[in-house]
C-alpha cells in the first residue's frame, strides 16, 4: 500500500485507470439499463414498475459502500498516515451522497405504485436518509478548512463514527417490521428471479466501475488543485 | 510500542466500542423502531380501542369481503401466530390481495375490530415474472415475509 505514498506513482497509475473505468462502467451500467427496461419480463405483483431496481439496487449498494470505504480510507489515515487515504475518503464524499439520493429517489418512485405512498418513516427509510445527511455533514466537514488538499482528522473521525449507520441499514429490515421487504440476496441465496438477477449484477458491476472511475478523477483534481495551491505559495515566497 | 501500532490498537479499541454501542442501542428500540404492530405484538401490547396504531401483517386467504356499497371491505390480517379483522372504507392499493403484505393506519373499535383508516400495501422479497408464477394474481406465495417469522 505505501507503494503508492508517493502521489506520483499512484497518478501514473491512475491515469490509464481512470478512462478504462469510465468507459466500462458506462457501457455495461447503460447496457444493464437497457437490459433492464425492454428485455425483462413483467413482474406477478408489481407488472413494469419493477424496471426502477435496476437503478435503485446499485445506487443502494454504493450509498453504503462509498461509506465504508470513507470509514476505511479514514481509518488508514489515522493508524498508518497514509498521505493518500484523506485524499481519497474526501473524493468519495460526493459521489457517495449523490448515489445515496439516487437510492432515495427512486425508492420513492417505486413506493408510491407499489405501496400506495412516496415515503414512510420505517427503519430502513429513515436509516438511509441518516446516511444521506450524514455525507452532507462529512462534505461540510472535509471542506471546513481553508487551506487547499487539508485532511483534517476531525472529518477522519467523523467518517469513522458514521459507519456505525451502515449495519444498522442493513439490519434494519430484520430487527424491526418495516413496509420495506426484508433482503433479497442474502449469503443464502437469492429471492430474485433469474431473469431479474442477470442484468442487476450487471448493472451493479456497471455503476460500481463508474464510481470508481468518478472517485479516482476526484482524487487526481484534489492532487492537482495541491500542487497548484504549493507552486503559487513558492512564487508568492519568492 | 510504536506509535503506529499504539495508534492501530486505540482505533480499533473505538471502533469495537462504538459497532458495540450502536447495537446496543438499536437492540434498545427494539419495540419503540417497530414500524407496525402485528396482531400478536398488538395482542401483547394491549392496545386500549380509540389508540391511534399501525397494524401490519398479511392478508389471509379467502378473507376479503366487500360490502354492497362497493368501497366498503372487510378482511382478516394475520401473522404467524394470531389474526385481527379490519375493516376499511375507501380505494385499496393495487397491490392489496390475499396472501399478501399489508400496513394499516387506524384504531381498535371496542367490538375488537380494527377501523383502518389507510391501507398500504407491502411488497415481499421475491421477484417473480408473471408467467413464471403458476399461481393467480391474488395468492401470492411467502416465505420470509411477517407470516414465517
Amino acid at each position: 500500500m505505501h507503494r503508492f505514498a508517493n502521489p506520483a506513482r499512484f497518478l501514473r497509475l491512475a491515469k490509464p485507470l481512470t478512462p478504462a473505468l469510465f468507459w466500462t462502467g458506462l457501457l455495461l451500467a447503460i447496457g444493464a439499463c437497457l437490459w433492464g427496461l425492454f428485455a425483462v419480463p413483467t413482474e406477478r405483483l408489481m407488472g413494469d414498475t419493477v424496471k426502477i431496481m435496476f437503478v435503485h439496487v446499485p445506487a443502494a449498494w454504493l450509498g453504503m459502500g462509498g461509506w465504508m470505504g470513507i470509514a476505511i480510507a479514514s481509518l488508514v489515515q489515522l493508524i498508518w498516515r497514509h498521505p493518500l487515504a484523506g485524499v481519497a475518503a474526501r473524493a468519495i464524499a460526493v459521489p457517495g451522497a449523490t448515489f445515496a439520493a439516487i437510492c432515495l429517489l427512486t425508492g420513492s418512485i417505486w413506493g408510491r405504485p407499489t405501496w400506495g405512498t412516496w415515503w414512510v418513516w420505517d427503519g430502513r427509510l429513515t436509516s438511509m436518509l441518516v446516511l444521506f445527511f450524514l455525507y452532507l455533514g462529512y462534505i461540510a466537514l472535509a471542506n471546513a478548512s481553508s487551506e487547499k488538499g487539508d485532511t483534517s482528522r476531525v472529518a477522519a473521525v467523523f467518517g469513522i463514527i458514521g459507519a456505525v449507520n451502515i449495519p444498522i441499514i442493513n439490519r434494519s429490515v430484520i430487527w424491526w417490521e418495516s413496509q420495506h421487504q426484508k433482503a433479497s440476496i442474502t449469503l443464502g441465496g437469492s429471492s430474485i428471479d433469474g431473469a431479474y438477477l442477470a442484468p442487476l449484477f450487471v448493472a451493479v458491476a456497471g455503476f460500481s466501475l463508474l464510481f470508481g472511475a468518478l472517485v479516482l478523477m476526484r482524487m487526481r483534481a484534489a492532487l492537482a488543485e495541491m500542487r497548484i495551491d504549493a507552486r503559487m505559495r513558492r512564487m508568492a515566497d519568492d | 510500542m510504536k506509535p503506529k501500532h499504539q495508534r492501530l490498537v486505540l482505533a480499533v479499541i473505538a471502533f469495537v466500542a462504538l459497532i458495540g454501542a450502536g447495537f446496543i442501542a438499536a437492540a434498545a428500540l427494539k419495540e419503540e423502531a417497530s414500524y407496525f404492530y402485528t396482531p400478536t405484538t398488538m395482542a401483547n401490547a394491549k392496545i386500549e380501542p380509540g389508540k391511534a396504531i399501525r397494524l401490519g401483517g398479511m392478508v389471509q386467504k379467502g378473507s376479503i369481503k366487500r360490502d354492497a356499497d362497493g368501497v366498503s371491505i372487510t378482511f382478516v390480517v394475520q401473522d404467524r401466530d394470531a389474526t385481527q379483522t379490519v375493516a376499511y372504507r375507501g380505494i385499496t392499493p393495487d397491490l392489496f390481495v390475499e396472501g399478501s403484505g399489508v400496513v394499516a393506519d387506524g384504531r381498535l373499535r371496542p367490538d375488537g375490530v380494527f377501523v383502518a383508516d389507510s391501507l398500504l400495501a407491502k411488497h415481499d422479497e421475491n421477484y417473480v415474472p408473471k408467467e413464471l408464477a403458476d399461481i393467480d394474481m391474488n395468492t401470492a406465495e411467502h416465505t420470509k415475509d411477517t407470516l414465517s417469522k
